[in-house]
Formats: C-alpha cells, sequence, structure tokens
C-alpha cells in the first residue's frame, strides 16, 4: 500500500522537483559564468510556453513515440520509488530512450537522424556501468528490490566506491551535460541543431523536456541507494553530486562519440569490474 | 497567460550582414548584458523559436531562405530586423544583388535602427516584439474560438 502512495507522490512531485533542480543548474551555471541568470523557475515558464505554442508535426507517429517516452519515464521512475525490481526499473527506462530515439528517427531529417544516432552510442556507452551498479548493490544487499537496497543498514558506498565513481561518470552522461551532450544540449544547438528534438515543436517539445524531469530525479534516486544507511547523508551527497555535474558541463567542451563509448565502458570495466571483482573475493565470497 | 513573454527563444539568421550587427547580438548573450536573466535562448532551431532576428539585408540567393525559416517556426512568432541593412537595404540597397529589407520579403514586426545597431537597441527591440507577440498570442486564441464555435 506504502509502494502505491510513493508511486502516485513521484508521479506528482517529480516533474515540480525536476523543474526546480533544472532552474537551479540555470542559475547555477549562469553564476559560474559571471552572469545574472534567468529566474529559477524560468524552466516551468519554457514549459508552459510550449504549450501555448502552435503544434507542428512532421510525421504523426513522432507524436505517439515521444508520448511513449513520457510515459514509460513516469512508469519506470514510480515504479523505481514503489521500491520495485532495479532490473525492471533499468529496463523500462532504456525503453523510454528507444521511443525518443524512435520519435527521432520517425521524424524524417538528417539532424534528428544524427541526433538519433548519438543516442543510440550514448546509450550503449552508459548501460553496461547502470547495470553494474545494480549487481554491485544486489551483492552487498542481497537483493534487487529497490525497496531492500534503499532500507539496507549496509554501508553500500563503503563496499562499492569504485562503482560509485562509475556511477557519477556516466551520470554525466544521462544527464546530457558536457563533454557528453553530443545527442542534445542547450549549448550545442549551432552545430547540432538541438540533434534529437530538432523536429519537435511546441506542446511535443515540452513533453520531452517534463519527461527529462522525471529522469533526473530518478537518476538522482539512484544516487541515494548507494547511502540508504543514512538518509541525511545520502541527501549531502545527492546536492553534491548534482553540483559537480554542473561544474564539469561549464569547464569541458564537448568531446566526440568515440570518447563516450571510451569513457562510458572504461569506467564500466575498470572501476565497475574491478569493484565487484574484490567485493566478491572479500565479501561474498568468503 | 504570460508565459510567452517569459520565454521567448530566438533565430538569429544573418542574411546578407556585415557582420557587425551579428556581433552585436552575440554581445547580447555575453555576460554584460546576459540576455538570459529574461529567459531569452538562442535556439538556432527555427522549430523552437518565438523571435525571428534577422541581420543584413535581404539579397536574391536568400530570399527564399529566409521565406521558408519564417515559415517553419510555429506561431506564434515575431519578426525584429536588426540594423539598418535589415531595416531598409541600408548602404547596400542600391545593389544590383539586393532586394532591400527583410520587409519585402516577410512582415516585419519591430524595426531596430542602428550601424551597428548596440546591445541595448537590440534588447529594446526584443522586449518590444514581446509585446507585439502576447498580442498575436492573444489573436490566435480568438480565432480558435471562433473556429471552434
Ligand atoms: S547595419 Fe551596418 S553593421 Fe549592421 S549589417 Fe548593415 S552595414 Fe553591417
Amino acid at each position: 500500500m506504502t509502494s502505491i502512495i510513493t508511486a502516485i507522490v513521484f508521479l506528482i512531485l517529480a516533474p515540480l522537483l525536476g523543474g526546480l533542480i533544472a532552474g537551479i543548474d540555470r542559475k547555477v551555471t549562469a553564476r559560474m559564468q559571471g552572469r545574472v541568470g534567468p529566474p529559477v523557475l524560468q524552466p516551468f515558464y519554457d514549459v508552459a510556453k510550449l504549450f501555448e505554442k502552435e503544434d507542428v508535426t512532421v510525421t504523426p507517429s513522432q507524436n505517439l513515440y515521444i508520448l511513449a517516452y513520457l510515459v514509460f519515464m513516469a512508469v519506470s521512475g514510480a515504479y523505481f520509488f514503489a521500491g520495485g525490481d532495479f532490473l525492471l526499473v533499468i529496463f523500462a527506462f532504456t525503453l523510454a530512450h528507444i521511443f525518443i530515439v524512435l520519435g527521432a528517427y520517425a521524424a524524417y531529417s538528417p539532424y534528428s537522424y544524427i541526433g538519433a544516432e548519438r543516442e543510440l552510442i550514448t546509450l550503449m556507452a552508459y548501460e553496461p556501468m547502470v547495470i553494474l551498479t545494480a549487481v554491485g548493490l544486489y551483492m552487498v544487499t542481497g537483493s534487487f528490490y529497490i525497496s531492500d537496497i534503499a532500507t539496507s543498514t549496509v554501508p553500500a558506498i563503503l563496499y562499492l566506491p569504485g562503482v560509485f565513481l562509475g556511477f557519477l561518470t556516466i551520470l554525466t552522461i544521462k544527464l546530457r551535460k558536457s563533454p557528453f551532450d553530443i545527442s542534445t544540449s542547450h549549448h550545442a544547438h549551432q552545430e547540432l541543431v538541438k540533434g534529437l528534438t530538432t523536429e519537435f515543436a511546441g506542446p511535443v517539445l515540452g513533453k520531452i523536456e517534463i519527461a527529462h524531469w522525471y529522469e533526473t530525479v530518478v537518476l538522482l534516486g539512484m544516487i541515494y541507494l548507494f547511502f540508504g544507511f543514512n538518509p541525511v547523508l545520502a541527501v549531502v551527497v545527492i546536492a553534491l553530486a548534482y553540483l559537480l555535474e554542473i561544474f564539469i558541463d561549464n569547464t569541458f567542451s564537448r568531446m566526440k562519440w568515440q570518447w563516450t563509448m571510451k569513457s562510458g565502458w572504461g569506467v564500466a570495466a575498470i572501476l565497475g569490474f574491478l569493484n565487484l571483482v574484490i567485493v566478491y573475493y572479500y565479501y561474498v565470497g568468503v | 497567460m504570460a508565459y510567452l513573454k517569459k520565454s521567448p527563444w530566438l533565430l538569429h539568421y544573418d542574411a546578407s550582414s556585415c557582420n557587425g550587427c551579428d556581433i552585436e547580438v552575440l554581445a547580447c548573450l555575453t555576460p554584460l548584458y546576459d540576455v538570459e536573466r529574461f529567459g531569452i535562448i538562442n535556439t538556432g532551431n527555427p522549430k523552437h523559436a518565438d523571435v525571428f532576428v534577422i541581420t543584413g539585408g535581404i539579397n536574391e540567393i536568400n530570399r527564399e531562405v529566409v521565406k521558408n525559416t519564417y515559415e517553419q517556426i510555429p506561431d506564434p512568432k515575431v519578426v525584429v530586423a536588426v540594423g539598418i541593412c535589415a531595416c531598409s537595404g541600408g548602404v547596400f540597397r542600391e545593389c544590383y544583388n539586393m532586394a532591400g529589407g527583410v520587409d519585402q520579403v516577410i512582415p516585419v514586426d519591430v524595426y531596430v535602427p542602428g550601424c551597428a545597431a548596440r546591445p541595448e537597441s537590440i534588447i529594446d527591440g526584443i522586449v518590444k516584439a514581446l509585446g507585439i507577440l502576447e498580442e498575436k498570442r492573444t489573436a490566435m486564441k480568438e480565432t480558435e474560438r471562433q473556429h471552434g464555435n
């Protein structure tokens, strides 16, 4: 019963929280660049505006895909906060991304094609590390269920520092921050024409934005799992991790897709895998 | 609703500017003027844009480009002609390949004079355009309502 309530609370509060985080992100970014920056509520104004605009659609099917993207993103997030199976959450999460890629492919435009291809590459780059995160948490807490992992008293971070660092790296990819904002970005508009989202306008673009807010909240929720034994510490770490992401976003320039692949798979192989091997021998294996 | 005014995304097109006005448009985005504090983002994608900023006069080659780009911007939209070249053709007016100001091809809502137009007057022009954007939105809603009934 409580799990259903948390799922509903997530569905309602996550967009608000995600939008607020996006607003703070823009404000902090502006301050780092020595500017005043937009109001914290700016992302909400943006989305409200997008819903006021005319809906121009090239291919009707693309809107359906975007709706599926939003729904799957919200559902996987709700399932995550309801304490469901981590693996299923990851699966639904990936499926949501596949839908936005399909939407971009459905639009028949060279820009959105390139954006879609780049999105597939990033998907490929971060996926191994996400799976290793789930496996690592399973090894130390003995469960794939979010509810068990989050309430477990095992200090997962002490066993999984490598996995955590690896997760932070792919968080940069998933949040579409520089240097990995190759598929779409607020700053890359000139050469990418916003990649994946090129052909989307008005309300549909607004839906993509809302889905991204959901996504941010779920990703930050995943950080919580490493610190489930101490909720206060977890919230502090989440805030610090996000600040670090903003800092990285502002100090790096965009890199080629090859580098995204190498960093994604590199951290998975070195930090993630090595960490799991050590945990296996010294903690589980004895 | 007034959200349109709070989040204008602009598309900047260089028709045949000498680059003088362009650099001033970009100067608006730098920390000194920081137009992002009004929610203004330079998008580079007509489908995401609300405000179409054009620098430089229209020549025979980019006539179609400007028209095409304008048509891709979803309603409601406004056009701001920045610099005297965009307003009337300026010093290039008599050239054999020039069609003249931006209003030769698409309707212009705000003219920002100057050679080059100063960032202050560009911001002024865009803010003025936002008022017109709001009016267009109301008019759009009105026609929607009439068609609905
Ligand atoms: S108005 Fe002056 S500065 Fe601007 S494009 Fe024309 S000639 Fe260049």
